[in-house]
């Protein structure tokens, strides 16, 4: 840990020079800017288009595509989908994100195993696989609003149950998902960290997730993103679309309602 | 380790010869239709400049590089090198902190415009050159420090 | 073969704007892998642009391009309809083309 955070401390130092608050306010115009150059062309389509072809291809011992799954919005409809996920589903009796209803969706209709997936690490064959969809899905709402339903008991089950995760302080280093994303006007060296307990804004936090992320020239779902945070957290890892990331994904995304999301974004 | 590393330079040095006896037929091609590998090899900007064939740079106010000051990951930084002088031949982009400081290559025909964008790597902060060879043999340039960070632990 | 490129070309005025992502590792070969092993170098060596089936645009990358290629330049005079193809071949001797009709 201490390595970690003094090969952090010397990232930083490298990147600083002259007076500190000078530094501090040209060093987020300047990441701002960074990020403006890289907006147009996302590697993220590259993915997205995967994802549609992926989306329409039969594959798997069912030979049958996933156009018939339904992501909230009736069977096949995909624009408008991601914004109102998490969400509950009749057929499986339970509230489910965008990666646990592909799941599902491609136990159901193609026969491929999602236990088998979720235990896929990141990147690799079928996960690889589950990424593209998710670009693809995302994108079809990307600058749509979200809107959670909140209708159903276990959708608000769900809410406050992802409400506890997210103050829930364990660890070898007592962190919460509030150690960080608790309070505004918090960062992380030069990491703005934005406030989750309400609506950060448009295309921040929940609302930029799945992320093209360049350090790793891979495109980042949602479930990962919950993944590394716990990494960070020192926590052991959640389940791939595991209930409680399921309940900390309704609680970001009801207290997002109302942000435009910009999936799939872009992020370092 | 000491067995694998001497097994690859003894490929890499019949690697050479097959290509100079135009038997390995991908890096024939490429070499034929024109890969310069000796100067994307060139450690420094001088050794790459001068396995271009070309003469001593100078700055120049009509070379324009574009770069962000500061880039969040050395992995991707948007860069691009461009000239409104009429007679470029050629645009590099080059950065000279990297193991081999040649990135890029652009050939400007009659029918492109000489400006070019591209993503590099970048190790470590450096200065980015855009780099003109200009038909009549001049060379210009320009240049921009670019700070990389890593930024922080999260996100 | 590799994953298809995205290619976009918009005209407007005198120019048209080509912007092309492609779909490559462009792993530099200084890389090791959790063994200690050398990544072996795999990248883009040469992308090659025509207009109309005519060449406008050759390159020479070396492995410092980034990840997932980005590429912008100008093509001078084109116009809605015609048509863009780009092309590139690796440092392995694999290639990849790709069109797109300017819009």
């Amino acid at each position: 840990m201490t390595r970690i955070l003094w090969a952090c401390a010397a990232a930083a130092i490298a990147a600083s020079s002259g007076a500190i608050w000078a530094q501090q306010k040209s060093s987020a115009d300047g990441i701002a800017e960074y990020r403006a150059m890289l907006a147009d062309g996302n590697p993220a389509e590259l993915f997205e288009a995967k994802g549609e072809a992926l989306w329409k291809t039969r594959r798997g011992p069912k030979n049958s595509s996933l156009e018939a799954c339904d992501l909230g919005k009736g069977p096949g409809v995909v624009k408008g989908a991601f914004v109102e996920l998490p969400r509950y589903f009749a057929d499986t009796g339970r509230v489910q994100d965008l990666e646990s209803r592909l799941l599902s969706c491609s136990e159901t209709l193609q026969g491929i195993s999602a236990a088998e997936t979720a235990a896929t690490p990141f990147g690799r064959g079928e996960q690889s696989n589950m990424e593209a969809l998710v670009a693809y899905i995302s994108a079809a709402s990307n600058g749509m609003r979200f809107n959670l339903p909140q209708r159903n008991p276990e959708e608000r089950k769900m809410f406050e149950l992802g409400k506890r995760a997210f103050f829930y302080r364990a660890g070898s280093h007592d962190f919460a998902c509030a150690s960080c994303h608790g309070e505004a006007g918090k960062r992380i060296r030069l990491q703005d960290l934005p406030e989750l307990t309400k609506n950060p804004g448009d295309g921040v936090g929940f609302a930029a997730w799945p992320a093209y992320r360049v350090s790793s020239g891979e495109l980042w779902s949602m479930q990962r993103r919950l993944n590394d945070c716990y990494r960070q957290q020192r926590f052991p890892y959640p389940g791939y679309a595991s209930d409680v990331t399921i309940a900390l994904g309704v609680y970001m995304g009801v207290n997002a309602k109302g942000a435009a999301s910009v999936a799939p974004s872009i992020k370092r | 380790m000491h067995t694998r590393r001497h097994a690859l330079s003894a490929s890499a040095k019949l690697a050479l010869l097959l290509l100079g006896a135009g038997i390995l037929p991908a890096a024939a091609q490429a070499q034929a239709s024109g890969f310069n590998q000796a100067a994307f090899d060139a450690k420094s900007l001088a050794d790459a400049m001068k396995a271009l064939g070309a003469n001593a740079p100078a700055a120049s106010a009509d070379v324009t590089v574009s770069a962000p000051d500061i880039a969040e990951n050395g992995a991707v930084v948007p860069v691009g090198a461009s000239s409104s002088l009429p007679g470029v031949k050629r645009l590099l982009l080059l950065v000279e902190k990297n193991p081999s400081a040649l990135s890029a290559i652009f050939e400007v025909s009659e029918m492109v415009d000489a400006n070019f964008s591209t993503r590099v790597k970048m190790g470590q902060s450096s200065d980015v050159y855009a780099v003109a060879m200009m038909n009549d043999g001049r060379v210009l340039y320009a240049k921009k420090e670019v700070k990389v960070t890593l930024g922080g632990c999260g996100g | 073969m590799a994953d298809p490129m995205r290619i976009r070309a918009q005209a407007s005025a005198d120019k048209t704007t080509v912007r092309v992502l492609m779909a490559h590792e462009m792993e530099t070969g200084q890389r090791k892998d959790a063994a200690g092993k050398v990544i072996p170098a795999w990248y883009i060596q040469q992308v090659h642009a025509k207009l109309n089936g005519k060449d406008v645009l050759s390159a020479q990358w070396g492995p410092a391009v980034a990840k997932n290629p980005f590429l912008q330049f100008m093509i001078k005079g084109a116009k809605a309809g015609d048509k863009v193809s780009v092309s590139w071949v690796d440092n392995r001797g694999d290639t990849r083309t790709d069109e797109a009709l300017v819009t």
